[in-house]
C-alpha cells in the first residue's frame, strides 16, 4: 500500500518526457513486439499441440501410431480407431450417459438457481443474509468432507431404487442418474451466479409489475429472466462443463457397466488400451469434443450480447 | 397504504421461501446432513456390510500410527509445493505478457484458456501419450536439445513431478482469466508516474502492479491450494498411485479406504483430518495476505 500512496507523490507532468523517449521506444518496441510474438506463439504451441497431435494420432491406422509418432499428418488417414471403439465396448452408451448428466444438470441449475438467485437479489423478506451466507459458505466446504455420508444418503434415499419407506432393502439412487443429477441439481454456485447477475438489473421493472397484479413467478419469468439471458448462457456454459468432466463423484455413485459416464469409461481404457493408443486416443477425442464446441459456440455468443449491449 | 405495503411484503417473502425450497432442501440433505453424519461416521467402524459400533476416536488414534496415512501425506505436500507456486506463476505471467486489448491478444488468450476445456481424464489421456517413454513428444522434444528423458510415469522419483507439470497446464488458464481481469483494474497513471520516475519493469510490477492485484493473488492461491489438497482425478488415472505408492494422494487414499475396501468409518475420519488441514492453510492464507493488505 505505501508504494501506491508515495508513486504518485513525486511525478512529474508526462508530457515532455514523450517528446524525448519516443524515438528510441520505437526499435524497442520493435524487439519488444517480436519477443512477445515469440513468447506467446511458443505457449500456444504447447497449449494446442498435444490435441492436435492426439487428433492426428488417433486418425492413424494402428501399424502407423508407433513407427511414424512425430509425424503430423497421417499418412493413411482413417477411422479405424472411432469405428473400434463403439464396436468394442458401449461406447456410444457412456456419451448418451453423460449427455444425459450434463444436459439435466443444466436445466435444474439454470431454473433453481435462476429462481433462488432472484429471491435473492429482488424479493425482501426476513432471513435473506443467513440464506446467503450459507450458500456462499457451502462452496467453501471441500468437496471430500462429504463423499462418504452422501453416497449413504443415496444409498438409503426413501422409496427408490427398491428402498422401503426408511431407506432400507435395494440400492436406493446409486447406480442411476438420480445420483449425480440430484446432489447437484441447484447447486450454491449456480444460486450465487444468479443472484450477482439480477441485482444489476433495476428494481422498477417488477415494482411496475406488481402494481398492475402480476404474480411474483411472472415477475420472474416474463420481465427478470429474459433480461438475464447472457447470465444464463454463461451459467449454462460452465454448468455444462462441469458435469461432463466430473469424474470423482460419477465413479463412486455409477458402478454399472451400462451406467458409466464418458470420463470414468475413459480413465478404464487409460489402464486396459496401455498399447492401444489408437482406440484409447479416439474416445479422447470424442470425450473432449462437445465441451471445445459448446466453448467455441458460446464464445461467440458471450461477445454478441456485449455487442448488443453496446450499442443499446 | 400500509396494508397493501405489508400484504405484499407477505406476498414475498412466501414467495421467496418457495423459490428456495429447492436449494435450500439440497443444501440440507447433501451438505449440512452430511457434514454431520461425517463426524458422527468418524467416530464408528463402519463398514457397509454387518453390524458396526461406536469406536470413539479409535479411529484417529490409528490414522497417526498409519504409515501409508503418512505416505500420503508426504505425497500430497510435494504436490502442492510444486503446484501450487507454478500454478500461480505462470498464470500471473501469461496474464502479464496477454494484458493488452488488441483482437490477437483475444485470439491467444483463447488459445491459452483450451487446455482448460478438456476434461481432466481426457488430459490425462493426451499426457499419458505426451509422456510415453519411448514415443512420447516430450522426450522428443527433450531429445532435441541432447536430453535423454527420464521415464516419467514409470519412475518413482518423477512420476509426481509429471502429475505437477500436467496439472499446470491444464488449469492455468481459468487462474489467467482472474489475473486478467485483475490487470484491468490496475490504475494506468500510477505505472507511467512509476515510468517516468524511472523505475524498471520489474520494480513497476512490484511496487504497484503487485499489490493493487493482490486480491486476485488471494482468491487464486486459495483456489490453489483447496484443489492440490484434493489432488486426485491425475492421480487416478496416469497412475493408479503408483509407481510404489510414488502418487499415492490423501484423496486417493481416502477413496481407496471408503470405497475399495469398504471402510467407510475410517474413511470419514481421514476425509475429516484432510478438511480440518485445508481449513487451517486456508485460514493462515487469508491472515497472512490480510495483513499484507493492512500494511
Amino acid at each position: 500500500m505505501t508504494a501506491l500512496a508515495t508513486a504518485p507523490a513525486s511525478a512529474p507532468a508526462p508530457a515532455p518526457q514523450q517528446l524525448t523517449t519516443s524515438r528510441p521506444l520505437t526499435a524497442r518496441a520493435l524487439t519488444g513486439k517480436v519477443v512477445w510474438t515469440l513468447a506467446v506463439v511458443l505457449i500456444s504451441v504447447t497449449t494446442v499441440m498435444p490435441l492436435v497431435w492426439t487428433l492426428s494420432t488417433s486418425l492413424k491406422p494402428e501399424g502407423e501410431i508407433l513407427s511414424s509418432y512425430l509425424q503430423l499428418v497421417p499418412d493413411n488417414p482413417t477411422l479405424a480407431n472411432y469405428v473400434a471403439l463403439f464396436a468394442d465396448g458401449p461406447f456410444g452408451r457412456y456419451l448418451a450417459n453423460s449427455a444425459v448428466i450434463a444436459l439435466g444438470g443444466v436445466v435444474t441449475n439454470l431454473f433453481f438457481g435462476g429462481l433462488a438467485g432472484y429471491a435473492l437479489a429482488k424479493l425482501s423478506f426476513r432471513g435473506r443474509g443467513v440464506v446467503f451466507s450459507l450458500f456462499l459458505g457451502s462452496m467453501m466446504v471441500p468437496g471430500i468432507i462429504t463423499m462418504v455420508p452422501t453416497f449413504l444418503v443415496l444409498r438409503h434415499f426413501p422409496l427408490a431404487g427398491g428402498n422401503d419407506l426408511f431407506g432400507e432393502g435395494g440400492a436406493g439412487l446409486i447406480n442411476s442418474y438420480g445420483a449425480v443429477l440430484v446432489p447437484f441439481a441447484a447447486g450454491p454456485f449456480a444460486v450465487f451466479f444468479m443472484r450477482q447477475f439480477f441485482q444489476a438489473l433495476p428494481d422498477e421493472l417488477g415494482d411496475a409489475a406488481r402494481i398492475d397484479g402480476a404474480s411474483e413467478f411472472r415477475i420472474f419469468w416474463n420481465i427478470y429472466l429474459p433480461l438475464a439471458r447472457a447470465g444464463l448462457a454463461v451459467l449454462g456454459v460452465l454448468t455444462f462443463q462441469a458435469g461432463w468432466n466430473s469424474f470423482l463423484w460419477p465413479l463412486i455413485a455409477l458402478n454399472d457397466p451400462e451406467m458409466l459416464t464418458v470420463q470414468v469409461g475413459l480413465a478404464g481404457y487409460v489402464n486396459e488400451y496401455q498399447t492401444q493408443y489408437g482406440p484409447l486416443l479416439a474416445g479422447t477425442i470424442l470425450a473432449s469434443l462437445p465441451v471445445l464446441l459448446v466453448f467455441v459456440v458460446a464464445q461467440r455468443y458471450i461477445i454478441e450480447n456485449f455487442a448488443h449491449s453496446g450499442t443499446k | 397504504m400500509s396494508a397493501a405495503v405489508s400484504a405484499t411484503r407477505r406476498q414475498q417473502t412466501i414467495s421467496a421461501w418457495i423459490f428456495l425450497a429447492v436449494p435450500v432442501v439440497l443444501f440440507v440433505i447433501f451438505l449440512l446432513l452430511p457434514v454431520v453424519m461425517a463426524i458422527g461416521l468418524s467416530l464408528t467402524d463402519y463398514a457397509v456390510i454387518g453390524d458396526f459400533e461406536w469406536v470413539g476416536l479409535d479411529n484417529y488414534a490409528r490414522i497417526a500410527g498409519d504409515p501409508i496415512f503418512w505416505v500420503a501425506v508426504r505425497n500430497t505436500a510435494l504436490y502442492t509445493v510444486l503446484y501450487v507456486p507454478a500454478g500461480l506463476l505462470v498464470a500471473l505471467g501469461t496474464a502479464l505478457l496477454l494484458n493488452r486489448s488488441t483482437r490477437t491478444a483475444r485470439v491467444f488468450r483463447t488459445l491459452f484458456y483450451i487446455p482448460v476445456v478438456s476434461s481432466t481424464v481426457a488430459t490425462a489421456a493426451i499426457w499419458f501419450w505426451l509422456l510415453n517413454p519411448q514415443y512420447g513428444l516430450l522426450n522428443a522434444a527433450l531429445g532435441w536439445f541432447g536430453i535423454d528423458g527420464p521415464a516419467w510415469l514409470y519412475e518413482s522419483r518423477w512420476a509426481m513431478i509429471a502429475i505437477v507439470l500436467m496439472s499446470v497446464w491444464a488449469g492455468f488458464g481459468a487462474n489467467m482469466i482472474i489475473y486478467l481481469g485483475a490487470l484491468q483494474g490496475v490504475p494506468g497513471e500510477l505505472v507511467d508516474a512509476a515510468r517516468v520516475d524511472g523505475a524498471g519493469a520489474f520494480r513497476v510490477f512490484w511496487h504497484v502492479t503487485r499489490p493493487s492485484i493482490a486480491r486476485a493473488t488471494f482468491l487464486i492461491l486459495t483456489l490453489l491450494l483447496i484443489a492440490a489438497f484434493q489432488v486426485f482425478d491425475q492421480a487416478y488415472v496416469l497412475t493408479k498411485g503408483g509407481p510404489g505408492n510414488s502418487t499415492l494422494t490423501l484423496v486417493y487414499y481416502i477413496y481407496d479406504r471408503g470405497f475399495g475396501r469398504l471402510e467407510m468409518g475410517y474413511a470419514s475420519a481421514l476425509s475429516f483430518v484432510l478438511f480440518l488441514v485445508i481449513l487451517v492453510f486456508s485460514v493462515a492464507n487469508a491472515r497472512a495476505t490480510g495483513r499484507e493488505n493492512d500494511r
